[in-house]
């Protein structure tokens, strides 16, 4: 090899050692995770927003064909603004997405198990939430909605 | 070569592209249904999720393969100079078409709406999933019965000599194939068939998508690594006759780290998956980044050996013989080039974009968003898919026995290709990464109709310029036909000799530690093995509660209720 072609090599190795390091650091420093294996939650098979202090919310969604069951069979919830919600996702049926828009919450929901996240609403504004995994004829419509105030 | 060796080279090159007429013809249907053109779940009785599910399937999993054994067989045939087997090339032929034509009826009568990832619940008929298996197998066949003991008679009179170059990208590509192909296979027959025959009521779909996706990022280097064959061995001779390889050693590294580090790495996919823990994910994103650098290794080698042949073609400095490079030329077999190079610059986007990809958490903002299918439509739809018809219409000429017709519209088909996939990917990208627009939608239906509840104004701009890309790759994919059919059409000119650019290395060693297939094999199955036990086990025993019984993409109901109780743990409650 010439020394053109070290030096290239030792150029990309160090790029992607630079690249990589900022993401460990933004993943174990500034804690903007992936979602992890959860043990200790059972599935659950309907949605509910549960409030456990003024600004703290856990949110069960059960994604099934074709909506998202947010709240007893309610495709929304509303939210105060500020407020930091556990969400726990499953799916009843097969395998559905789980997207809100304009934040880090990007989960698949897959039958048997649970997926979580946890997400601060900073700003007031309509939430918009797609499923974006195909699950069948009304996949494209399968969407739902976090009203936050 | 016999007359049946060349029917069967023809055939394999024929019949995927005859395939990938509906493949593009559903791809721009897509674009249409996705902007609201189309607002409609079918047309022609081909139902949306019905067509993307053919799209995916025929574009990457049945014309990349049928044409990589095709390539293959040439490339060995012409390299080692040792005849094929007519017995293992027709079984060959026998089970990759008979797979394909199973499959193909699965799914033009609708029995296999599951698209090309076919995550279970969501279950098709089982002709489905044993047609991709006869696919496989079919495809294994002449690495087993005609490459290798055609390579070690060549060994055996070519002591002396390294594998060349090419037989070397060849065989790395197919040993990686056969590693991959083993989890998925596993999926196939142990969950998927069986599910779908009804012999098991339920299965773990965790499981079956961690094993699709052990197989289902690999197979991207399966599409890229004949592609980096031509760069390397052909791209140097097309610019010049005089053209040369800068490193012959680096290409080997190159394949060699494909081959250590194209597995470990399919946990990218699953980045937002319950059920398995986010350290061995981060594993999988470290060796994803690992599996970059080949690629940074070939785009200096190819540029250098890009530089170095222009110049002997009269090209000077550090920029002039930029110019020297026959971007569009008639003369010969240099309408090639225009593929290649055209290949090469959707693949640099598509380099980077992967790389965003595999980013750990950057993945949140783009995961299931159109950005995806924007990044792989440069990776596949650009590199491979371009190179793969090139290549095709090469083999075919020299087949044929005759010029290329219509050359100057394959010329220009590579050009326009890029430019529509520009525009596509750019719309693609953009709208799915700041926005949110999701990818396997029939948005028109829905977020794009401004009738509908759920019409979503930002995504109109972003859909509509894909529409625009989708038009000008049909275009391209238009211009390639005729030329392509010109060709099959045409009558014989001189003698049928299949024969290939290949260029000499200028940087040359012996390199033996690189030539050691055996023992790389070895160590890339150990790798892959190590990186996958803990996330399995996490699949099967942490992450996983209970099982799910099948359904199809019709109805909330599952087509067999669960028998016994597929419970793993206590009963769930409420």
């Amino acid at each position: 090899m010439d020394r053109a072609e070290r030096n290239a090599i030792f150029l990309a190795v160090g790029l992607l050692a630079f690249f990589f390091g900022l993401i460990v650091y933004a993943a174990r420093g500034l804690k903007i995770d992936l979602p992890t294996c959860i043990t200790d939650v059972q599935p659950f098979k309907t949605g509910q927003l549960i409030q456990h202090a003024p600004d703290r919310y856990e949110l069960h969604v059960v994604a099934r064909m074709w909506f998202f069951d947010m709240n007893k069979g309610q495709t929304y919830v509303e939210l105060p603004r500020g407020s930091v919600v556990d969400i726990y996702l499953t799916s009843a049926d097969v395998v559905h997405g789980f997207h809100i828009n304009d934040t880090n919450v990007n989960l698949m929901a897959i039958p048997g198990t649970v997926n979580y996240a946890r997400v601060k609403f900073d700003n007031p504004g309509e939430y918009h939430i797609v499923c974006h995994e195909f699950c069948g004829i009304g996949h494209q419509d399968m969407a739902a909605k976090i009203l936050v105030k | 070569m016999s007359a049946g060796i060349r029917f069967i080279l023809i055939s394999e090159i024929v019949i995927p592209i005859l395939l990938l007429i509906f493949g593009v013809y559903h791809g721009v249907l897509q674009v249409l249904y996705r902007a609201g053109i189309i607002n409609a779940s079918s047309v022609l009785g081909i139902d949306y999720y019905q067509g993307l599910t053919l799209h995916g399937v025929i574009n990457v999993i049945v014309f990349t393969t049928i044409f990589i054994v095709a390539f293959g067989n040439g490339i060995v045939l012409y390299l080692l100079k040792k005849p094929l087997r007519g017995w293992s090339q027709w079984t060959s032929w026998v089970l990759m078409i008979g797979g394909t034509l199973m499959s193909a009826w699965a799914m033009f009568t609708g029995k296999a709406n599951v698209l090309y990832t076919f995550y279970p619940p969501l279950i098709a008929h089982w002709t489905f999933y044993f047609g991709l298996v006869l696919l496989v197998v079919g495809s294994l066949v002449p690495f087993f019965f005609d490459w290798i003991p055609n390579y070690i008679a060549w060994k055996r009179e070519n002591p002396d000599k390294k594998m060349p170059l090419a037989v070397f990208g060849i065989f790395v590509n197919h040993i990686l194939w056969l590693i991959m192909v083993v989890p998925v296979a596993v999926e196939l027959i142990f969950q998927l068939i069986p599910l779908s025959l009804g012999i098991v009521t339920d299965i773990n779909p965790l499981l079956a998508r961690t094993l699709f996706w052990f197989f289902g990022h690999p197979v991207v280097y399966f599409w890229l690594l004949p592609a980096y064959v031509m760069l390397y061995t052909m791209l140097p001779k097309l610019i010049s006759p005089k053209g040369k390889l800068y490193s012959d050693t680096a290409a080997r590294l190159a394949f060699i780290l494909f081959l250590m580090f194209s597995l470990p790495v399919g946990l990218h996919h699953q980045f937002t998956d319950p059920g398995i823990s986010n350290s061995w994910k981060l594993i999988h994103a470290f060796f994803t980044f690992l599996v970059a650098l080949p690629s940074m290794v070939t785009a200096f080698t190819v540029a250098a050996s890009m530089e170095y042949s222009a110049k002997q073609e009269g090209g000077k400095g550090v920029f002039y013989w930029w110019t020297k490079l026959p971007y569009i030329r008639l003369e010969g077999d240099k309408w090639l080039f225009s593929y290649l190079f055209a290949g090469l610059v959707l693949f640099f986007i598509g380099g980077i974009t992967g790389i965003v990809n595999a980013s750990y958490n950057v993945n949140l903002t783009v995961h299931n968003t159109a950005y995806v299918p924007g990044h792989f439509h440069t990776t596949v739809g650009g590199l491979s898919v371009l190179a793969f018809l090139g290549m095709s219409l090469y083999m075919l000429s020299k087949l044929k026995g005759t010029e290329v017709k219509f050359k100057g519209l394959a010329t220009l088909a590579p050009y326009i290709w890029t430019q529509g996939m520009f525009m596509f990917s750019y719309a693609m990208m953009v709208g799915g990464a700041l926005e949110g627009f999701p990818r396997r939608t029939n948005t028109g239906l829905s977020y794009l109709n401004p009738d509908s509840p759920l019409y979503r104004p930002e995504w109109v701009g972003y859909a509509q310029l894909s529409v625009v890309g989708g038009f000008l790759l049909a275009l391209a994919f238009v211009f390639f036909l005729i030329s392509f059919f010109g060709t099959l059409f045409s009558s014989r000119q001189r003698n049928i000799e299949l024969e290939y650019p290949i260029a000499e290395p200028l940087h040359d060693s012996p390199a033996p530690v690189l030539n050691n297939l055996k023992a790389w094999t070895v160590a890339s199955v150990i790798l892959a093995v190590l990186s996958y036990i803990p996330a399995l086990y996490d699949t099967t025993q942490r992450g996983i509660f209970y099982n799910s019984p099948a359904y199809n993409d019709k109805s909330p109901v599952p087509i067999k209720p669960i028998k016994s109780s597929g419970l793993k743990k206590e009963e769930v409650k409420n």
